[in-house]
């Protein structure tokens, strides 16, 4: 470390500092610049899949319209929704367990920082993979570009005979590798919060937000190595001439459904349950209480995690399963519910009676517990097979997954990155920007995705490029097309925020919110070592126990 | 590491008597190297997992031969010699602890011959499958399965052996030292896991799939 310290400066006659900060972020291993790498490319990614988005409103907003071409937009919609959730969603959450884990925790990085390191250039570069199937796709034969599928990639769509050139082989490898990134960051946050935790932090002491990115980061074991191994298969199936999801061949194209959704299902817990994780610490600091029920939020999420494993294929009931299939999954389905709707109950528990201040992350938090509500209700709809029958594949579909990955995920994300900004600059973000930035993506998302579910039972199908003018979905698409407006206009506040604030904001201290966790109780930003000495800590809050000497929080846990 | 508790005030309060909660002495957490392979184990499961089920679903599904039972016939040496790899592993730990120089080299060496043994079968099985039988990949879905499902398992003997074969090299090099211990354990682990695996993929192949 010193031989490579003394090199660089020596050579700072000719690196510009901007050099030595790009060189820095290269050869970090600090767990927090890894985070704020993952959530900063999550940003990127997730303005770009943004874009993409708006393309295809601006496609649907009149009938007949010839914006784009058919072709074009099929890629649109695969690039979109694969980049959500695995360039955009994905790095998000790991970047918030990375940054946040160790701090929470007590340590002072996580339990191993290389492997840290080399997760986060997995994803980065299984990113620029996928996006540089626009250019290398097409290879000598020139039939391809960027993938084309759909982000499942249903078989036999992806046969080497219906996708010609590399599109698909694209889609494959990319995600193949910012998986590998993926499961390496899951095992580096179990071991972490496992092996690393300080003196005292029983796991029982754990924040809730730890305990949450234990269970995620387990489902992430278990589901996104189902995905590898499905999209191993496709690989063999179209360089060796393996016979996987060949139909011609006896193979089945539903055993591709099944593999893709034991992973898919479980991946949108695997998004959702951060966002609990986020809600949990902060609903708790901005109504003044500590959190409603903390065993029954553990119990109830290691429910989520267990029954979410079984539910994969409410994503199937229009492919033709047995009744008793059906059953079995419309029943999971509506199970699993109940351990959400416990966590939904015990926030408004923690609310009720708090004194509740209404500071940007709240705000994003109550609007995460309407629309999440919404969402679930939604997908208990969805989950009745016949209801399923009627909607399947149509808008009342894309509506209800945008409530729960928009208006509950990303409100969620917003939230955390409100709370942990200051933080993570040390500087707080302007309270005026954020919330023209909370109306008007909350309006945007809205008057996006409420209208879908109207268009949905009036029979509009997903994935269409267009359609005919007298159907009735002419004035619902308008709308939702207005709303995308509106939410970029958002976006442009959040992101004006984020630079502004970096660069001029109120300086935050350490310890912003009167918090209770103990990344608080450190720097911000905090300082490479994290804490100077180790803390010890005695109960749920040791923040409330240095403040509050004459009456603790461990004279009563 | 100095673990200075920077809130000892709180529970030097005189008013705490009863109900001040008593740290333990001596916090002791799981190793994180232990932690990590139990993931990875987890995570390599369930990576199988899909490919065995891939297999038990294409059983008699196939439209065309050969067939399974026409041309598979029982691998029981490779068998024997994987499934006794376990069972070196495990003396050459034992003799590691007890510093036992020599007997750690024999076992942990022995490991290494039993796995290239079985590697070395498989291949011979193979060569013999594609040429000797016509039983490709791209023959049929028995093919598709039974080469995606054994040569998944094989590649994970190859990075076993690799692990061996890194550690008997840094040993003979004098850089292994006592402390290692858990280390050499932790390789053992994956190599007991790719053990077990083996007789998953066993039973589904050659006793329930023929």
């Amino acid at each position: 470390m010193a031989t490579r310290e003394f090199a660089l400066t020596t050579g700072t006659g000719t690196l510009s500092t901007a050099t030595l900060r790009l060189h820095d972020l290269v050869v970090t291993t600090d767990h927090k610049k890894l985070g704020l790498m993952y959530v900063g490319a999550g940003l990127v990614f997730f303005i770009v899949a943004g874009l993409l988005a708006s393309v295809m409103r601006f496609q649907l907003v009149t009938p007949n319209n010839g914006a784009v071409s058919p072709q074009v937009f099929n890629r649109l919609f695969t690039m979109h929704g694969t980049t959500m959730v695995f360039l955009v969603g994905m790095p998000i959450i790991a970047g918030l367990m990375n940054y946040l884990v160790p701090l929470m925790i007590g340590a002072r990085d996580m339990a191993f920082p290389r492997l840290n390191a080399f997760g986060f250039w997995m994803f980065f570069f299984g990113g620029l993979l996928l996006y540089f199937s626009y250019l290398g796709a097409p290879g000598i034969t020139g039939a391809g570009s960027a993938p084309d599928v759909g982000w499942f990639a249903y078989s036999p769509l992806t046969a080497r005979a219906f996708s010609r050139g590399h599109s698909t082989d694209y889609w494959i490898l990319s995600l193949l590798l910012s998986g590998v990134g993926s499961v390496v960051s899951a095992i580096n946050v179990i071991a972490t919060a496992v092996s690393m935790r300080c003196r005292g932090m029983t796991m029982m002491r754990l924040p809730l937000f730890v305990w949450l990115s234990i269970v995620t980061s387990f489902m992430i074991l278990l589901a996104l190595a189902s995905l590898s191994a499905a999209q191993i298969m496709l690989l063999l199936d179209r360089f060796l001439g393996a016979r996987f999801f060949d139909t011609q061949a006896g193979g089945s194209a539903v055993l591709w459904q099944h593999f893709f959704w034991i992973f898919g299902h479980p991946e949108v817990y695997i998004l959702i349950i951060p966002a609990f994780a986020c809600l949990s610490e902060i609903v708790p600091v901005f109504s003044r209480k500590p959190i409603f029920g903390y065993p029954i939020m553990v119990a109830a999420t290691v429910m989520i995690a267990f029954i979410s494993m079984g539910v994969w294929a409410h994503h199937m009931f229009t492919v033709g399963m047995t009744s008793v299939g059906n059953t079995f999954f419309a029943a999971s389905t509506f199970l699993v519910a109940v351990p959400t709707g416990i966590k939904i109950f015990n926030w408004l528990g923690t609310m009720y009676g708090g004194k509740l201040r209404f500071e940007l992350p709240m705000l994003f938090c109550i609007g995460f517990l309407f629309q999440f509500l919404i969402a679930g209700l939604t997908g208990v709809m969805l989950g009745v097979a016949p209801f399923n029958w009627q909607l399947h594949d149509s808008y009342f579909v894309v509506a209800h997954f945008h409530y729960t990955l928009v208006g509950g995920f990303l409100f969620a994300i917003f939230a955390g990155i409100y709370y942990w900004y200051p933080k993570a600059v040390g500087r707080m973000l302007g309270r005026r920007l954020g919330i023209w930035h909370f109306w008007l993506f909350a309006i945007g998302f809205h008057l996006t995705f409420d209208p879908q579910h109207i268009a949905g039972m009036l029979g509009m199908p997903r994935r269409i490029y267009t359609y005919d003018a007298g159907r009735g979905w002419e004035v619902y698409n308008l709308i939702s097309s207005v709303g995308v407006a509106a939410q970029g206009a958002g976006i442009v506040c959040f992101v004006v925020n984020l630079v502004r604030s970096y660069l001029k904001g109120e300086p935050a201290g350490e310890d912003p919110w009167d918090a209770w966790t103990l990344e608080w109780s450190t720097t911000s930003p905090p300082p490479d070592y994290n804490f100077e000495t180790l803390p010890v800590v005695r109960s749920r809050r040791p923040l409330w126990d240095l403040k509050h000497p004459e009456d603790p929080d461990w004279r009563y846990e | 590491m100095n673990e200075t508790p920077i809130f000892e005030d709180v529970s030097m309060t005189k008013d705490d008597d009863l109900n001040s909660p008593v740290e333990p002495v001596d916090w002791r957490l799981p190793p994180r190297g232990v932690v990590a392979v139990i993931c990875l184990i987890v995570t390599e499961s369930s990576l199988f997992m899909i490919f065995v089920v891939a297999y038990l679903f294409y059983i008699g599904k196939s439209l065309s031969g050969p067939y399974p039972s026409d041309v598979l016939s029982t691998p029981v040496i490779a068998t024997i010699c994987l499934l006794s790899s376990s069972l070196t592993i495990v003396l050459a730990e034992r003799d590691f602890e007890r510093a036992n120089t020599g007997g750690f080299r024999l076992w942990w060496a022995g490991t290494i011959v039993l796995g290239a043994v079985f590697l070395a079968l498989t291949a011979a099985e193979w060569s013999h499958l594609i040429t000797g039988r016509g039983l490709t990949i791209s023959a049929n879905l028995f093919g598709t399965t039974f080469y995606s499902l054994v040569g998944l398992h094989a590649s994970h003997v190859i990075v076993g052996l690799t692990l061996l074969a890194l550690a008997l090299i840094l040993f003979l090099r004098g850089h292994v030292r006592p402390e290692h211990g858990p280390r050499l354990k932790l390789i053992s682990w994956y190599w007991h896991f790719v053990d077990a695996v083996w007789v998953v993929v066993f039973t589904v192949i050659y006793l329930i799939g023929r």
